[in-house]
């Protein structure tokens, strides 16, 4: 198996070399946004107003984590579903950011959108929340504290575990790898 | 009849939530071993390794095994010689299920209308509860926090009587293989055939109560369970959605009396985090 450390921010082209399938593991910054952050973060770009972030080459992971106990960097941290966010992500592509973090499916929309802009889709096992809290060793909230778990967080993380599922090219694990097993 | 404190059910709500939050159920922890060995596809097998270890992480330093600690579903079996004390019955178990979030560090999942502001009630209350009066002197308590990437991918449907044990089936298998992904693979898939709308989806969820290493007792139906369970694990989705042939770890179903116009059926998809605990009082 293929494993390739990458370190954020990245570049477009950097983003272009993952091929679906790769094991990554992520060090640097990941931002945390879910449903209600990113409704808030399109109103603003809607609003060609200000977003409290700067996402040009930065990952986002769809999480929404439990509160870290004393002591401890983060709570468990597993990805959220995916699509819900789906219709906020095209904007979000287009204001530079070059990673998704998630789990589920994509829409087309945002696949079309994921080539024209060169960013990648990861996924992060779900349900496997208390083991990827051990590679995130600081947080912060950056935004919309009054969100509780929903707030954007920034993870200051060390080989965070994921898989490229799909990449700048549109190739889909989602959709090649159940193929090979399906005997129905 | 039997006197018991509002406080003490409280004790046991919230001891049960903590217990169910951090610590997999030995039947879970067991299938997905067990099936991490027979998984055909590496990535597969890489998943299940890393859930498994996931569970262990989240039992021994008591953090929740996923982030997403669930909607708070309680289920009752309420004897009726019992006489409950010092305090008000759903507020013993909200206040249950409030301290085991507080103080477990569990996320608190719940928004108190659904529509307009979604605002989150900031301590995982209210519960649901589901009560049951039955005879005897005892309480019996189930509890399990449901999930949400899972509980969103689950159907319903009114079926007709001539669409038959085949309609069903068809029903069944539409539904996780549209789930995909999303639901947290390997599932397990709670059914609930007959009754009315409600009861259908009652006892689909209370299925998910049961072992997975547990088939109906009804032999007509354990065979049903076990030939559904296979066909699943045909479908090819696999652990975490990435190809494999272990889609499934069960299928739990549970039947009722239904009207002679009807077939309804509901499927409570739930994820590998299959959480509950017991206990009676
Ligand atoms: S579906 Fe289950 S395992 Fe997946 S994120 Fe939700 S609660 Fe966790």
């Amino acid at each position: 198996m293929k494993i390739v450390k990458i370190k954020t921010p990245v570049t477009t082209e950097k983003i272009r070399e993952l091929k679906a399938g790769d094991n990554v593991l992520i060090s640097g910054i990941i931002y945390t946004g879910r449903d209600a952050a990113h409704k808030r973060l399109v109103d603003l770009i809607e609003r060609k107003e200000e977003l409290p972030v700067d996402f040009d080459g930065q990952f986002i992971y769809y999480v929404g984590p439990t509160p870290a106990k004393p002591g401890d960097a983060s709570g468990a941290a597993g990805p959220t579903t995916s699509c819900r966010m789906d219709p906020y992500t095209v904007p979000m592509l287009k204001k530079g950011i070059k990673g998704m973090i998630g789990k589920g499916l994509r829409s087309e929309e945002v696949v079309e959108a994921m080539k024209k802009n060169g960013a990648v889709y990861f996924g992060a096992v779900g349900g496997a929340a208390a083991l990827i809290a051990k590679s995130i060793k600081k947080v912060e909230i950056v935004a919309y504290a009054d969100l509780g778990a929903e707030a954007i967080h920034r993870f200051y993380v060390e080989d965070f575990p994921a898989i490229v599922i799909i990449d700048s090219e549109g190739n889909n694990l989602y959709e090649t790898e159940p193929k090979k097993y399906r005997t129905i | 009849m039997r006197k018991v404190k509002a406080e003490q059910i409280k004790d046991v709500i919230k001891e049960l939530f903590l217990k169910a939050n951090f610590v997999i159920g030995t039947d879970i922890l067991d299938m997905l071993i067990k099936r991490q060995k027979e998984e055909k596809s590496p990535t597969g097998k890489a998943v299940l390794s890393q859930i498994i270890e996931n569970d262990v992480i989240a039992s021994d330093e008591k953090i929740a095994m996923c982030q997403d600690t669930g909607y708070a579903v309680v289920f009752v079996e309420l004897g009726q010689e019992v006489l409950i004390v010092d305090g008000d019955f759903n507020e013993a178990i909200n206040q249950g299920v409030r301290e085991a979030y507080e103080e477990g560090y569990l996320r608190k999942s719940v928004v108190e209308e659904p529509l307009f502001e979604r605002k989150n009630t900031k301590d995982n209350t209210p519960a649901i509860v589901h009560l049951e009066i039955v005879p005897g002197d005892k309480i019996k308590i189930a509890v399990t926090p449901k999930g949400f990437g899972s509980e969103n991918m689950s159907t319903l449907k009114m079926l007709k009587p001539a669409d038959g044990i085949e309609g069903v089936r068809e029903f069944i298998i539409e539904t996780v293989e549209k789930a995909g992904p999303n639901p947290c693979p390997p599932i397990v898939v709670g059914i609930g055939i007959g009754g009315t709308v409600e009861k259908a989806a009652l006892i689909a969820k209370k299925s998910l109560l049961r072992s997975v290493d547990e088939r109906n007792n009804d032999d007509r139906y354990a065979r049903f369970e076990e030939e559904l369970l296979e066909d699943i694990n045909k479908l090819g989705i696999g652990p975490a959605g990435l190809g494999g042939i272990t889609t499934a770890l069960a299928v739990n179903i549970e039947f009722a009396p239904t009207h002679i116009a009807g077939l309804p059926v509901v499927v409570n998809i739930c994820c590998h985090a299959a959480r509950h605990a017991e206990a009676t009082i």
